[in-house]
């Protein structure tokens, strides 16, 4: 049994999971997604499981659709990846599954856009359905806004920045959520706080421990599944009755500094979920994924670094 | 157009922007970013061995992301 690692960049994610794979003895081979180039009349992939960890969602996509079409085990699995990449999809399944979502709408041309917006009130947030790390988010608070943005994207964005999809802006309390789900369990959860309205950690958010059980840990649980589960970030706010929205899933989740926050060994436990769910088996293999980081951190004070 | 550089140590690396001296991890692995601390630049690691090499990474991509 052969296991691929596929990636594009090294993250501090990527290094930290191949530590994690090489302390429990894991064979497995690091595939650049960059340099594969798929033979569909040779199935030209000697590997029965892939660990998909590309910082392209195209790529990635269309590499793990094609891999599992020759029968090889992908974790997260490609439909998972279709699902999770494209933020209207994301949208589809949650709501289908009953998951909590801020007021949303979709809409093909700029003019069908503005209404919807209008229809749902200022502000509001137009996100693009591909994208990450809060990029081309952005807040509009009146319709002159609205109009520049839509008309920004209208003429110099791709075809996916004129698929508008559009949410009330949640009035969350200078933070929002963020639970790690890997397989059944929501194992850990951040709080990411900042004094600007986008609190990613990519744009400078801070972290800080955020108890999992309870409704947190319920509703992630919830969102994962409805995606198909697997390794996945859930992304909530809490709007200004307390109630907990989805936003989003990601399915190549970053976790570099909520592992000394939460006290968890995030990628130990990725590590664990990709063995456990494959043909995989280690010799004297053991599971000790609960191990090894320190006590979270008890102040909001850890910062989630720029990835 | 990227270029390479080459380590004159295994410790630091020439960026390939400014010629400024950028810090190289023990752990470096091939697809490794590593960020110029004098203009900002970021270089992606080509080679470890035998010799550790950098060119300039590409852009952020629209579909980048987690």
């Amino acid at each position: 049994m052969k296991l691929a690692l596929l990636c594009s960049r090294i993250r501090v994610e990527e290094k930290l999971l191949i530590a994690e794979l090489d302390r429990r003895g894991v064979a497995y081979d690091r595939i650049d997604d960059g340099e594969l180039a798929l033979r569909f009349d040779r199935r030209n992939f000697d590997y029965d499981t892939v660990f998909e960890r590309s910082i392209s969602f195209g790529r990635t996509l269309y590499t793990l659709q094609t891999l599992e079409s020759w029968g090889v085990r992908c974790v997260n699995a490609a439909n998972v990846v279709a699902t999770c990449g494209d933020k209207a999809l994301t949208h589809i399944a949650l709501e289908r599954a009953g998951v909590p979502l801020p007021k949303t709408a979709l809409a093909f041309t700029p003019e069908s856009a503005l209404a919807a917006i209008e229809e749902l009130g200022y502000p509001a947030v137009i996100k693009p359905v591909v994208g990450s790390w809060g990029r081309m988010v952005a807040r509009v608070n009146d319709r002159d806004a609205a109009e520049a943005v839509l008309e920004d994207r209208a003429t110099l964005g791709s075809w996916q920045q004129q698929i508008f999809y559009i949410q009330e802006l949640i009035r969350k309390p200078g933070r929002d959520i963020r639970a790690f789900v890997v397989g059944d369990e929501p194992i850990c959860a951040i709080y990411r706080t900042s004094d600007h309205w986008i609190t990613n950690t990519a744009r400078g958010g801070k972290a800080s421990n955020c108890p999992v059980s309870g409704a947190v840990g319920e509703i992630a649980l919830q969102a994962a599944k409805a995606v198909g589960g697997g390794i996945l970030a859930v992304d909530l706010v809490e709007d200004h009755d307390g109630r907990l929205l989805v936003i989003e899933v990601n399915h190549t989740m970053e976790f570099r500094n909520s592992i000394d926050t939460t006290g968890v060994n995030i990628p130990g436990r990725m590590v664990d979920f990709v063995i456990e769910n494959s043909e995989l088996r280690i010799e004297n293999f053991q599971s000790d994924s609960t191990s090894v980081v320190p006590a979270p951190a008890s102040s909001p004070s850890a910062l989630e670094a720029t990835a | 157009m990227s270029t390479t550089a080459t380590a004159p140590a295994h410790q630091t690396v020439l960026c390939t922007e400014c010629g400024g001296n950028v810090r190289v991890p023990s752990d470096v692995m091939v697809g490794e970013i590593l960020a110029c601390p004098d203009c900002g630049a970021e270089l992606e690691v080509q080679t470890v061995t035998p010799t550790l090499t950098v060119e300039l990474a590409p852009e952020v991509q629209e579909d980048w992301g987690e």
